[in-house]
């Protein structure tokens, strides 16, 4: 890996050679919360005085830009008996997300492994992800997040540059040749010894300040024994299975599939939306059996396919610790204290 | 019919990540296909013959049986069913289909020549090769024979290859039974056709009961050494699984050499849209057609 030396006055200038021709998509500032708190959204960016790289967390992930929540994956014209179907899968124009927290550069990761890794990769989402150029930003641990334990709380790889504050200059992580070849148009410097000793102290100091954690030992086998735990049902009950916590995940991609016909039949759609495991029918089969009736086994479900299922199959958890399902959820259910319970600890 | 993706630079005078858009083609791949003939099996129950339109495609449309194809009505919608038909005779395919709820049901209005489309084929079959020379057990329960018509016709055409075939099917009423016009052609075949119901009417000559109590009769007649070379096929109920393969294994066979094909809802077919998953499992793609030693690991499998 490259490392650089950025000033902070410097930054604009990197934006606005980024930003020539391309769209950057970006955290702003949406408003507040009761509390005052400022809430963040990624939005399309117009002006580097918008984006707000000291932001927390945004309440939604920036997934609606690679993984819309709903999306036409084919058009159908009708002729009687006949059709024909023509497949768009909805390239858009390229985009440079800047300022991603390690956390999402992670779940892009994770979700590169099912949707591109596996036996069919989905031209859908590579038609997007494919065509992004991601600047990363260290972050300030919130007291919700728990990347650390998921092993999320740095990017080892899945972004183009990665910026780390350091006062008056950024540290600068190059993974690409884009990336190398957009810096060499601006000022910057090789990092000193000095500069190596300060990145890794501000390493340290944010390792400091995560207070939630989640303990993974040995969960895969937990999860297994704990089935028929009737710390589930206690979670169900609270539930409401609303989906919000799906919703807000940035690794959360199920989905679904309905077909709309115009009124005179002479054209359909083929569309695709984002589900969640909680919602009632997911689980449903013809006949009307459900296999996950309750609201406590759809839950289980969503923990079960997160932390065991993809574990199994990745070797790694499909939850990367942003605590988001869990400053969203009305029903107060975080990912910590459910797992906690379920290993037998305090709940 | 794919579209092509395109990537643009963001930089200056680079191409990214190039993609091979040649492994994304398969993704919404659609069959045209025809159907040809609609028979009539019970008051819910059709078989649709459909034939993909385009010559070349069908004969590069190869699939084992126990495979399924995902069916797709434009503008009403797409559901997975299993191939009832052989697999000799490609991109000829027959679907056994039950009229449920709304794709069913529109599809139960179309006429021969209406177009159809269809992507697949899908998940795993049976594993028919490792089954030469050994007995065969195929056990259905109610519309389990549409998926066990295949590994039947596979069976029929490779007499030879099998020791004891029997074949056993069970559905609630007589009025239910389906292919009813095939069984004298089995039986010809020397293959044992043994059909129960479990509630018979004035014209039910043949026996009253469960599909376990037949098994059970053929047990009693059958040497230890039959149970040592025997494969099962289970279509049915999920909760047929539970009593018929616990019966088997309680003979001695294998769990491993037992197989049942698993039902769930299914969106996508590829593994994607996770409607289908188990755990860290994809019905669609690791599936529908398990050993029953699998099933028994997962959870909320059955
Ligand atoms: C691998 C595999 C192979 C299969 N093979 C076959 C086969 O060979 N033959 C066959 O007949 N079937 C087969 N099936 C089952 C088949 O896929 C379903 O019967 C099919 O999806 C039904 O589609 P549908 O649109 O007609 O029913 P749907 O309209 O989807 O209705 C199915 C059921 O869902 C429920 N439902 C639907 N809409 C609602 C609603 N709004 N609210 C509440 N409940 C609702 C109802 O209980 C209904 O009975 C197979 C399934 C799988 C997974
Ligand atoms: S866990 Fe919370 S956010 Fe998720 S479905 Fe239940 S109530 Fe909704
Ligand atoms: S499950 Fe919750 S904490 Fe984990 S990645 Fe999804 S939203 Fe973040
Ligand atoms: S049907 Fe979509 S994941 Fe299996």
């Amino acid at each position: 890996m490259l490392f650089r030396i950025l000033k902070h006055e410097d930054l604009k200038k990197l934006y606005d050679l980024l930003s020539r021709g391309n769209r950057v998509i970006g955290p702003v500032r949406k408003g507040a919360d009761k509390d005052g708190n400022p809430i963040y959204a990624f939005e399309e960016i117009g002006d580097f005085i918008n984006i707000h790289l000291d932001y927390t967390t945004t309440k939604i992930p920036a997934k609606k830009f690679f993984m819309p929540f709903r999306e036409v994956m084919a058009d159908f014209r009708i002729k009687g008996k006949d059709w024909e179907k023509k497949i768009g899968f909805n390239i858009g124009s390229p985009f440079i997300v800047f300022g991603m927290h390690a956390c999402d550069i992670n779940a892009l990761n994770k979700l590169d492994k099912v949707l591109l890794g596996s036996h069919y990769p989905m031209p859908y989402y590579a038609a997007k992800r494919k065509n992004m150029f991601i600047v990363g930003i260290d972050c300030i641990p919130q007291p919700y997040c728990f990347c650390r334990s998921m092993g999320s709380d740095t990017a080892l790889h899945g972004f183009d540059m990665f910026l780390t504050d350091l006062g008056d200059h950024y540290f600068v992580e190059i993974l690409s040749d884009t990336a190398y070849n957009f810096l060499r148009q601006i000022t910057n410097a090789e990092p000193t010894e000095s500069d190596h000793a300060r990145y890794m102290k501000a390493a340290s100091e944010k390792n400091r300040k995560f207070t939630a954690h989640v303990d993974t030992t040995d969960l895969t086998k937990i999860l297994d024994m704990e089935f028929q735990a009737d710390v589930w049902k206690k979670w169900g009950d609270q539930c409401l299975s609303c989906g919000t916590c799906a919703n807000v995940c940035p690794t959360c991609y199920c989905y679904g599939v309905d077909e709309s016909v115009a009124l005179d039949l002479s054209r359909a759609q083929k569309i695709k939306s984002l589900y969640s495991c909680n919602l009632i029918d997911f689980a449903e089969v013809a006949g009307g059996h459900n296999f996950r009736p309750e609201s406590h086994t759809r839950l289980k479900y969503r923990y079960y396919h997160k932390h065991r299922g993809f574990v199994e199959a990745y070797e790694e958890s499909l939850c990367v610790g942003c605590g988001r399902c869990g400053e969203s959820c009305l029903a107060g259910i975080t990912v910590p204290e459910v797992i906690a319970s379920v290993r037998g600890g305090e709940n | 019919m794919s579209s092509q993706i395109k990537f643009t630079d963001i930089t200056a005078g680079q191409q990214r990540r190039h993609f091979r858009e040649n492994d994304l083609g398969a993704f919404e791949n659609t069959y045209k296909a025809e159907i040809t003939a609609v028979h009539r099996l019970t008051a819910i129950e059709n078989l649709f013959r459909i034939q993909i339109v385009d010559p070349t495609d069908r004969k590069k449309f190869v699939f084992q049986p126990g495979q399924f194809v995902m069916l797709e009505l434009p503008g009403i919608g797409e559901a997975p069913f299993s191939i009832s038909s052989s697999a000799s005779r490609h991109g000829d395919l027959e679907l056994c289909i039950r009229r449920v709820g709304s794709l069913t049901n529109f599809l139960f209005r179309l006429d021969r020549g209406t177009h159809v489309g269809i992507r697949g084929p899908f998940g795993t079959g049976f594993p028919m090769d490792q089954m030469h020379g050994e007995n065969i057990l195929l056990i259905a329960g109610g519309l389990g024979l549409a998926p066990l018509r295949s590994p039947i016709a596979y069976v029929q055409e490779n007499r030879n290859l099998f020791d004891n075939v029997d074949i056993i099917y069970g559905t609630k009423e007589p009025s239910q039974l389906l292919f009813t016009y095939q069984y004298d052609m089995w039986r010809a075949d020397d293959v044992n056709l043994h059909i129960i119901v479990e509630k018979g009417d004035p014209a039910w000559k043949g026996p009253v009961g469960m599909i376990t109590k037949v098994l059970q009769d053929i047990f009693m007649h059958r040497h230890a050494d039959y149970f040592q070379k025997t494969y099962a096929i289970v279509c049915g109920p999920p909760v047929m699984f539970k009593f018929v393969c616990t019966m088997l294994n309680e003979r001695s066979i294998p769990m491993e050499k037992m197989f049942v094909s698993l039902e769930r809802r299914m969106h996508c077919g590829m593994a994607k849209c996770c409607r289908c998953n188990i755990g860290s499992t994809y019905i669609c793609l690791k599936g529908p057609v398990f050993d029953y030693w699998s099933v028994m690991n997962m959870k909320e499998a059955i």
